[in-house]
């Protein structure tokens, strides 16, 4: 690490969307050589940090970036790729059926004449990628290329527009072990080069071995650095966790886990792809927390078992028998419902009303001879909905459209509660919700298990999976690497279920790592 | 529509606002009716609209079966072949000693059947439906030569005759089936469990999958119901002409349906639309043919003025719509 002035200094950057605060006086700074990482829960504004770096975000005035000490304009990808700032996204961004040089020099093609100059491109794609120490030609087709490789080409591309500041975020969730090695060994000639690296990641192992300094977010707030040799799991974790859980979750149920007579119990259900061999029961009455990182696969567990997707593998029982459905219609038919984490892409029928959009999974059932609708049943159980869940709305006859997130969310309960279902499966309920609705949707998953539902809640909160489930299971990878279990006297514990998504071992330093 | 905020009066102006876009076209219909009689002086005499209503009325069939499949997101391009390969179809038969009238019977059952085709590929083999109609466009054109050898089948004597030239109290017969048509759509979408799917898959095909909705039969059903209305398009056509050709019959009759559809204000995306839109939307393009005829307009430049009127029709609908949702 060099002492002089920082390459990339971000002072007091806030961003407001609409009225949520997702960052708030945040500063982080990085010198040249060195890799700082950047770690938080899901939704601690990793991201949109980072897209204000890049210029995709406009912060709100008062925060300055400076890159090797002269203010930076904000708010114009352009201008931030100009000045040397380059990012790697999860979602690779390639032209798959164009080559190596062509991605490389993409939108900035060299040219003469008005005629591209493939000679030109490759012979200054090829030093490149040398340097890099890659094994693949710039004349190859991107679409031939590993992930791995691919995630090389887009340093590639990174480094020809002579990129001082590269923020990577997340690349090693799709690389393999190997691909990985690579990575780091590029990363390693990147600090060399004098290169800034902002590296985002959950993965603990490799925030020691890359780290030269860590900075933890937590909702939006910067909360602290620690040095290369001050990182360690436990510190990181209660860093990013830390925080009392408020007393709006409502837990009335009867608690108490294993010893319930099982309702639900999946048994070594995959897809060959995002979940692999998980099984698990849930019981009568009880709240089943399902906790994990973006993308080891809880979202897919749950639409495997609700028969949205179809399982390579494993079988679903209900009250002993084999109930693995093929489709939701299926699922639905054993009372088995699913509340999808995307109300809008997923859930709802916008231009529909709340009547159509609240009885249309039980229509058939309330239809009249020669399958004409029953229009009083469906606006009757629209009514009784709005006032059970506390739905605002002016009336039934409401396009689900213009509500707002918690009452769309409520809407969706609704449906599902409709088809009296014996177990629940919400995937992120209260996802964009205010925290008032929050909170009634809290006290009517309490309310659903208190009457002898069983419900499974997928959630990226932590305090909310720990406020309303009697046991936590873990996703790390599509696999369900643990469970944590609440006692009367011994809520469940932030960390531990911080320390089974991560792959942490407690205690473990980088010392022991190395 | 991105606007998410509850309003007090949201569900009054929401269905206001429904009754503005299948209103829609109507004032400029009634506008068009207005001109081309102060222009000619003739547009406005019971005989003319009886033509009018006559000249609409194979439209008005086809853009009905095509406004159901719009509405879940698709398109039919197969249509006109269709109409071609039953008209083909029912002259033939009523060329039979003693089962003349099933001509009408075996007409409808061929529409059917093609329709059915494209709705099996669409629906379980999840291809895409421009493709596949696309397909049928050209094959069942093939199928409609093949079946009359390539010539035009005559029946001077066609039993079912009157439903092309007759009329019923002063109405003509392809006038009633049409609106007999429309009244039928109505039904269906509006009060059958299967029209509330129809607009659901339309709206949102993937949360109608998690609803547990069969989104297979819809298409099933909406590919069919196409196909069908195109075996009566069919009929109705031979009703009228005696004859029928594989080559000629229905050539581009799909652009006029899916034309009328879109000038009745049915979003493209599907999910969005009523079958009175597209009522509306049949009647404008039957009296711009019939008007410009009656005003003197040349053939090439009646295409050229249909043309535009659609689209600039089409563009200050969504002008009026986008301009009403910003308040």
């Amino acid at each position: 690490m060099t002492d002089t002035t920082p390459l990339l200094e971000m002072r007091d950057i806030s961003k407001t969307f609409g009225s949520i605060r997702a960052l708030q006086n945040v500063s982080l700074s990085a010198y040249g050589g060195e890799v700082h990482s950047l770690m938080g829960e899901n939704g601690a504004g990793k991201s949109t940090l980072m897209k204000v770096l890049s210029g995709a975000h406009r912060p709100d005035p008062g925060g300055e970036v400076l890159v090797a000490g002269e203010p930076m304009p904000l708010g114009d990808p352009k201008l931030s790729k100009a000045r040397g700032v380059a990012v790697i996204y999860q979602e690779l961004a390639l032209a798959p059926n164009l080559s190596v040089a062509q991605n490389v020099f993409l939108g900035a093609e060299p040219h003469s004449g008005g005629l591209l100059d493939r000679r030109e491109m490759l012979a200054r794609t090829r030093p490149i990628l040398e340097r890099l120490g890659v094994g693949f030609d710039a004349g190859t087709t991107v679409s031939r290329l590993s992930l791995g490789e691919r995630q090389l080409v887009e340093i590639a591309r990174a480094m020809s527009t002579d990129a001082r500041i590269i923020v990577m975020d997340e690349p090693t969730t799709s690389l393999s072990e190997r691909e990985t090695e690579k990575l780091f060994d590029v990363i390693a000639g990147l600090k060399r080069d004098g290169i800034a690296v902002l590296y985002i990641s959950h993965r603990m192992d490799e925030i020691y071995r890359l780290s030269d300094r860590c900075s933890v977010l937590r909702d939006g707030e910067y909360v602290g650095t620690l040095e290369k040799d001050e990182i360690e799991a436990d510190r990181l974790v209660s860093m990013m966790v830390g925080r009392d859980l408020s007393s709006f979750y409502k837990k009335e149920h009867a608690p108490g886990g294993a010893d319930r007579e099982a309702i639900l119990r999946v048994e070594g259900i995959g897809d060959g792809r995002k979940v692999k061999d998980c099984s698990f029961a849930v019981g009568r009455g009880e709240v089943l927390g399902i906790a994990g990182l973006v993308g080891s696969g809880r979202t897919e567990l749950l639409r495997l078992i609700y028969g949205a997707d179809t399982a390579t593998s494993g079988q679903v029982w209900l009250d002993g028998e084999d109930v693995t459905p093929k489709s939701p219609g299926d699922a639905l038919g054993h009372g088995i419902a699913y509340l999808t984490e995307d109300r809008k892409e997923l859930g709802l029928f916008l231009d529909m009303t709340l009547a159509d959009n609240i009885s249309m999974a039980v229509a058939q059932d309330d239809a009249r001879a020669g399958g004409m609708r029953n229009f009083r049943a469906a606006a009757r159980r629209a009514k009784d909905a709005i006032g059970a869940l506390g739905i605002r709305a002016s009336s039934a006859r409401t396009n689900a459209g213009a509500l707002s997130g918690g009452n769309q969310q409520k809407v969706l309960l609704a449906r599902l509660l409709e088809v009296r279902p014996r177990v629940l499966l919400l995937d992120e309920p209260t996802r964009g919700v205010d925290v008032g609705a929050k909170s009634e949707i809290y006290r009517l998953i309490d309310e659903l298990a208190r009457e002898g539902l069983a419900v499974v809640v997928v959630s990226s909160e932590l305090p909310e999976i720990i406020g309303i489930s009697d046991r936590c299971l873990v996703m790390r990878e599509g696999r369900i690497a643990g469970e944590v279990v609440a006692s009367p006297d011994q809520p469940i514990e932030q960390k531990a279920i911080m320390t089974l998504s991560t792959g942490a071992q407690p205690g473990k330093t980088k010392e022991t790592q190395l | 529509m991105t606007d998410t905020t509850a309003s007090s009066d949201g569900g009054k102006r929401a269905a206001l606002k429904t009754t503005f876009m299948a209103l829609g076209m109507l004032p400029v219909l009634i506008l068009l009716a207005i001109g081309f009689e102060a222009l000619s002086g003739k547009f406005m005499t019971v005989n003319n609209i009886s033509i009018v209503m006559q000249q609409a009325s194979i439209n008005i069939v086809l853009a009905a079966g095509m406004t159901f499949v719009i509405l879940t997101g698709g398109i039919d391009l197969s249509v006109g072949s269709i109409l071609a390969a039953s008209a083909v179809g029912a002259v033939f038969v009523s060329l039979l000693d003693g089962y003349g009238m099933m001509g009408i019977p075996v007409g409808l059952a061929l529409g059917l059947a093609f329709g059915l085709v494209n709705g099996v590929l669409i629906a379980f083999l999840k291809l895409p439906p421009f493709i596949v109609t696309l397909g049928s466009l050209t094959a069942v054109r093939g199928v409609a030569r093949l079946m009359g050898s390539d010539t035009t089948v005559f029946n001077s004597n066609l039993p079912f005759a009157f439903l092309g030239n007759g009329d019923l109290l002063g109405v003509p017969w392809l006038a009633i089936i049409a609106l007999g048509v429309i009244l039928l759509s109505w039904a269906i979408l509006r009060a059958t469990i299967l029209g509330t799917w129809i607009y659901a898959v339309g709206g949102n095909q993937e949360a109608a999958r998690l609803t547990g909705i069969k989104v297979w039969l819809v298409l099933l059903f909406v590919y069919g119901f196409s196909g069908l209305m195109s075996g009566l398009g069919g009929v109705m056509s031979a009703a009228r002409l005696y004859a029928a050709n594989g080559l000629q019959l229905g050539q581009a009759y799909e652009l006029d349906a899916i034309a009328a559809v879109i000038l009745g204000g049915t979003s493209l995306v599907g999910g969005i639309g009523s079958i009175w839109g597209t009522l509306i939307g049949a009647l404008i393009i039957a009296v711009l043919s019939n008007g410009l005829i009656l005003t003197g307009v040349s053939d090439i430049w009646q295409y050229i003025i249909k043309g535009l009127v659609i689209i600039v029709a089409v563009a200050l609908d969504r002008y009026r719509i986008k301009g009403g949702a910003r308040t």
